[in-house]
């Protein structure tokens, strides 16, 4: 990274910075004949002396020379004013382009740190660099030649022209300017040293941000919120504190220059009027040159802010800079050297006098020594700060130890480029890490390097790709296409798409992830458009799950949909929509609000119906519930009525208790009209939906069906016998109804058959793979931390790695499915070498040999029952304390 | 049957006959009410216990596995209660529960029952007050046993 910001600019915008130079010569004849211009149209062709009697050989009068010259006039305001233009619009978008490449510049960096600068930087910070702190170098970059350049060079024409008026003048109108330039400087220095006290206090709350948004759960489980808003509060004070103090400084040297700037004038209207009095300097000299001086106080101002903003970008430049250039980052050629094709590092694996130093110096790895031969399946074990966890981190060369080396196929492994490390070799660490994307998407990532097919011409073919392209180029940033097809399918070892849906299962059951993936399957929707197939295929399945269903046993497990009949497991909302709703307009919580349902409603008198029994509703949930305290969790679970709003609907009872139903204000009806919507009657049993009310809800469907505005018509899908709802769930579109709420078991009963008929029907794997497409949510929130872990296995796995490294990977998973993992994955990385860290002794039994570390170096090794069978050795005292 | 009527038949059950009766609603709103199949089994001996059920219609047939085979002990009809042990303690149960006669129940399952020990202490006053009873009556029952020994 260039060390200062100069260098920074002059190395990547030299040739922009010196067409913005020209560009702005060019310009300044044209500026001076327009300040000069003034002068001749007042001394001359107002003044009716001097006219010439013809211009390029045509004879004109004194009007017609003063048009002449102003038309000039105009034309110079034209040319002046698309000089700036073109200059400015230049300007910009080399702003915008420079703070690009810088930006990207510094996140390449970030990707390029090495793992310990982690502890020292926080999240907060990086961010705060590189979106907020960066951007006005953005701005000045564009500005930082040109505007020199361009005000200087005003300046000094404008100073030209005054001095050909008149000297004197001319050295009144700079007279000040060496104190101002001994002054502002001075006063600048302060407001330097707080702008780069301001920078790292607002880093620093920064980081409080980030720290707190992470360790949210922690500061509710310990009440902490008020120490930390008390931290907060210190720190914003701080950047107060400062900021107040930049105003001020700022503003006072402001002060200064412009009562300098106002005394300049004092000068030429007492030695000017002196000059013109005396018959020195003619009147339209004087006016041209306060004209002038007019002029001359913009570029003057524009070069002292300036002047100011270098200050500021430079410290800002200096600061960002500092922090991401930290010793021990990667080379940038490391990160991204190609591989020749038959690259492995299928061998033996040694790690010789390895030692890791913490940040006091102490040593936690100390002449770690060890070997592994080819396709031999290690397990390391010993107590957690023996140093086991750092091993694994070492050879998966995730950090660089402070001595020794590691030769993996007779290859140091410190040298080669990542993309041998990541791509011959993997890493699971216990905090699995699930990017927010589908879970397909997260998997395939351990097989997507580099774009597959690189620059192929037709990829370029559309003009805005083309653009893009350029402006990459033009920024210095990344060419690689986020379009292209990124997967290796050689890694994966399959050459087509339904090969790569085998390995994905096959994935999924060796880190016995398809069931769960199966159970996100079914909760999942597809586009029947897109996937007319599997339509049909759950359509299919739809229909022998209904054939089965005609099995007395399982009959009434199900209540299916039936358009002529209420649905007594389904919510009123429900069965009077008989669909889905896309979007907002009919969701459950929104719907008595729509203008549509409430004219149904109406339509088939059912308004007053509704209001009446959500007053009953509301009774009751207020006998039920009042005395519950708000944040009761029966509210969420159980209630009609959200906690809060329990003493509203007792006192809109009381006002329906004294007014009738019937004379209450709208508003107040329509809080008890959106209740009943909600309503199951074979759940709530509250016996308030009559058989009467069903029919009627009945012919509102129909109603609501038939007469539904085209501008609603997308808001819906309507249940179909025939059709497949891209809607609803997979599971939903298979049963086409509701389970039976009040049958004893029925939603085991269900489950079961539903995956009978998903068997029978042979759609399972497709099921897995709508599972593969859902979304994880951010940083795989929507996951257990036993399924990310699972899902980082997967990622590793996939690109079949020479070397596998797991590292307490699956430390989150349950005893049975843990040692049924680690079975599986032996299994499937036979003839590799995989080197395991495990958390408890006993499961390394399995594996060919077992390394003891402790106190940062290996201790034991031999295979698990040599040394099960040594009385006193460590991995019996570990076993022991199991 | 409404919520009300299930109310008014948890009163009627010893357990809970001390219990104001909107308490008892709510236990019923927040509980399931379920209809089972001839035959179907609530649960079986050596399951874990989850939830009691209160019979509001049919018959329970309580039976406990023997060296014999499988033997009935019991037939419970409305009104009566099944696995209600388990709601307070964590024991296996102790026996086999099948429905016949068209069974329906109220399924009150241990965290509704807890919840609303907890929100309510006095409920848990009225429940060991049966519970001794309970044991008295066991006690009762084991002196006599002895003494005819």
């Amino acid at each position: 990274m260039e060390k200062t910001l100069f260098k920074f600019i002059w190395r990547y915008s030299k040739r922009d910075q010196i067409i913005l130079l020209v560009m702005t010569a060019l310009s300044f004849p044209f500026l001076y004949f327009s300040l000069d211009l003034p002068k001749i149209i007042i001394n001359k062709a107002i003044s009716g002396k001097n006219i010439p009697s013809e211009i390029f050989g045509v004879p004109i009068d004194q009007i017609e020379y003063l048009l002449v010259l102003s038309l000039a006039f105009l034309l110079l305001v034209c040319i002046n004013g698309g000089f700036k233009f073109y200059v400015n619009v230049f300007r910009g978008q080399l702003g915008e382009r420079m703070l690009r490449r810088l930006r990207f510049d510094l996140l390449a960096r970030v990707l390029r740190f090495p793992l310990p600068q982690f502890r020292r930087v926080s999240q907060g910070e990086v961010i705060q660099m590189v979106t907020a702190e960066v951007e006005p170098l953005g701005g000045f970059v564009g500005d930082s030649v040109a505007l020199p350049a361009f005000q200087g060079g005003t300046l000094i024409t404008i100073l030209i022209f005054m001095f050909v008026q008149d000297w004197m003048l001319g050295l009144a109108a700079i007279a000040l300017y060496p104190i101002q330039g001994y002054i502002i400087p001075k006063l600048q220095w302060h407001v330097n040293q707080l702008g780069k006290a301001r920078v790292q206090n607002v880093r620093r709350l920064s980081e409080k941000i980030g720290e707190s948004v992470s360790g949210i759960e922690e500061l509710h489980a310990n009440d902490g919120a008020r120490r930390v808003l008390a931290t907060f509060t210190e720190r914003l004070g701080t950047i107060y504190d400062i900021r107040y103090e930049i105003f001020q400084r700022k503003f006072f040297i402001k002060f200064v220059n412009n009562f300098i700037a106002q005394l300049t004038p004092f000068f030429f209207y007492s030695i000017g009027g002196y000059l013109v009095i005396k018959g020195d300097l003619t009147f339209g000299a004087l006016v041209a040159i306060l004209a002038a001086y007019k002029d001359l106080s913009a570029p003057w101002k524009e070069l002292l802010t300036y002047y100011q903003r270098l200050a500021d970008s430079k410290i800002k430049y200096d600061q960002v800079i500092e922090q991401f250039d930290p010793p021990g980052i990667l080379p940038e050629n490391a990160q991204f050297a190609e591989l020749e094709a038959d690259f492995s590092l299928a061998g033996t694996i040694s790690a010789n006098n390895l030692s890791v130093l913490d940040d006091e110096g102490q040593p936690v790895i100390e002449s770690l020594s060890f070997q592994s031969e080819k396709s031999e399946q290690v397990a390391i074990v010993g107590p957690s700060s023996g140093g086991k966890d750092l091993a694994a981190i070492l050879l998966a060369r995730l950090l660089i130890p402070d001595g020794g080396q590691i030769k993996v196929a007779d290859k140091m492994t410190l040298e080669l480029p990542q993309a041998a490390t990541g791509r011959r070799m993997a890493y699971v660490g216990p905090s699995a890490f699930v990017f927010n994307s589908s879970l397909k998407e997260n998997i395939l990532l351990g097989a997507m390097h580099q774009p597959m097919e690189v620059g192929a011409e037709e990829d370029l073919s559309s003009e805005e790709k083309k653009r893009n392209f350029r402006n990459a180029e033009l920024s210095g940033n990344s060419l690689d296409d986020l379009e292209a097809n990124w997967l290796d399918y050689k890694a994966i070892g399959s050459d087509s798409d339904s090969g790569l849906r085998e390995k994905l299962l096959d994935l999924l059951k060796i880190v016995d992830l398809d069931d769960d993936t199966y159970a996100l399957g079914l909760r999942g929707t597809i586009n029947p458009l897109e996937n007319k197939e599997l339509a049909e295929n759950i359509l299919s399945a739809r229909k022998a799950l209904q054939e089965r269903l005609k099995q007395p046993e399982i009959s009434e497990a199900v209540e299916l949909f039936d358009k002529e009949k209420f649905n007594n497991n389904a919510s009123v909302a429900e069965n009077l929509l008989f669909g889905t709703p896309v979007g907002d307009n009919f969701v459950i919580e929104k719907i008595a609000e729509n203008e549509y349902v409430r004219e149904t409603l109406r339509l088939v008198e059912l308004e007053n119906e509704f209001v009446r029994v959500g007053r009953d509703v509301a009774s009751t949930m207020v006998e039920l519930f009042a005395d519950l305290p708000s944040d009761h969790e029966y509210f969420s679970q159980y209630s009609f009525i959200a906690g809060d709003d329990l003493p509203d609907f007792q006192i809109l009872l009381g006002r329906a208790e004294r007014l009738g139903l019937d004379s209450m204000e709208q508003e107040d009806r329509d809080r008890f009209l959106a209740l009943p919507f909600m309503l199951i009657p074979a759940r709530h049993r509250l016996g308030l939906i009559t058989d009467e009310i069903k029919a009627r809800i009945l012919k509102a469907r129909q109603e609501f069906a038939s007469n539904i505005p085209d501008s609603l018509r997308g808001s819906i899908e309507f249940y179909s016998e025939e059709k497949y709802n891209g809607s609803a769930s997979l599971q939903d579109n298979i049963l086409f109804g509701k389970i039976a709420s009040d049958k004893a078991d029925s939603s085991e009963q269900v489950g079961n058959l539903i995956s009978e008929v998903i068997e029978s029907e042979n759609i399972r794997p497709i099921v897995v793979e709508v599972g593969l497409g859902f979304q994880v949510g951010l940083a795989g929130s929507k996951l257990s931390a036993a399924q990310r872990q699972k899902v980082s296995l997967a990622r590793a796995l996939i690109r079949s790695p020479d070397v596998l490294i797991l590292n307490e990977a699956t430390s989150a998973l349950d005893s049975g499915s843990q040692s049924k993992v680690i079975k599986n994955i032996m299994e499937a990385t036979k003839g590799k070498n995989l080197l395991w860290v495990l958390q408890r002794v006993g499961l390394a039994d399995v594996f060919d040999r077992v390394l003891v570390m402790s106190g940062g170096r290996v201790i034991e090794t031999g295979s698990f029952k040599e040394l099960e069978s040594q009385p006193d050795s460590t991995l019996n005292n570990l076993l022991r304390d199991e | 049957m409404s919520l009300n009527k299930e109310a008014e038949l948890l009163r009627d059950i010893p357990l809970f006959r001390n219990i104001s009766p909107a308490k008892l609603k709510l236990l019923a709103f927040t509980s399931e009410r379920l209809w089972h199949d001839d035959e179907q089994f609530l649960f079986k001996e050596g399951d874990d216990g989850d939830a009691a059920y209160i019979i509001l219609s049919g018959t329970a047939v309580v039976s406990i596995e023997s060296n014999s085979g499988s033997q009935e002990v019991a037939r419970l009809k409305k009104g009566g209660v099944v696995g209600e042990i388990s709601i307070l303690c964590d024991v296996p149960r102790t026996a086999t529960v099948q429905a016949q006669d068209s069974l329906t129940t109220l399924r009150i399952t241990k965290d509704t029952f807890f919840h609303l020990i907890t929100e309510f202490p006095e409920i848990s006053i009225e429940i060991m007050r049966e519970l001794a009873f309970r044991l008295d009556e066991t006690n009762k029952q084991l002196r006599e046993a002895l003494n005819r020994k």
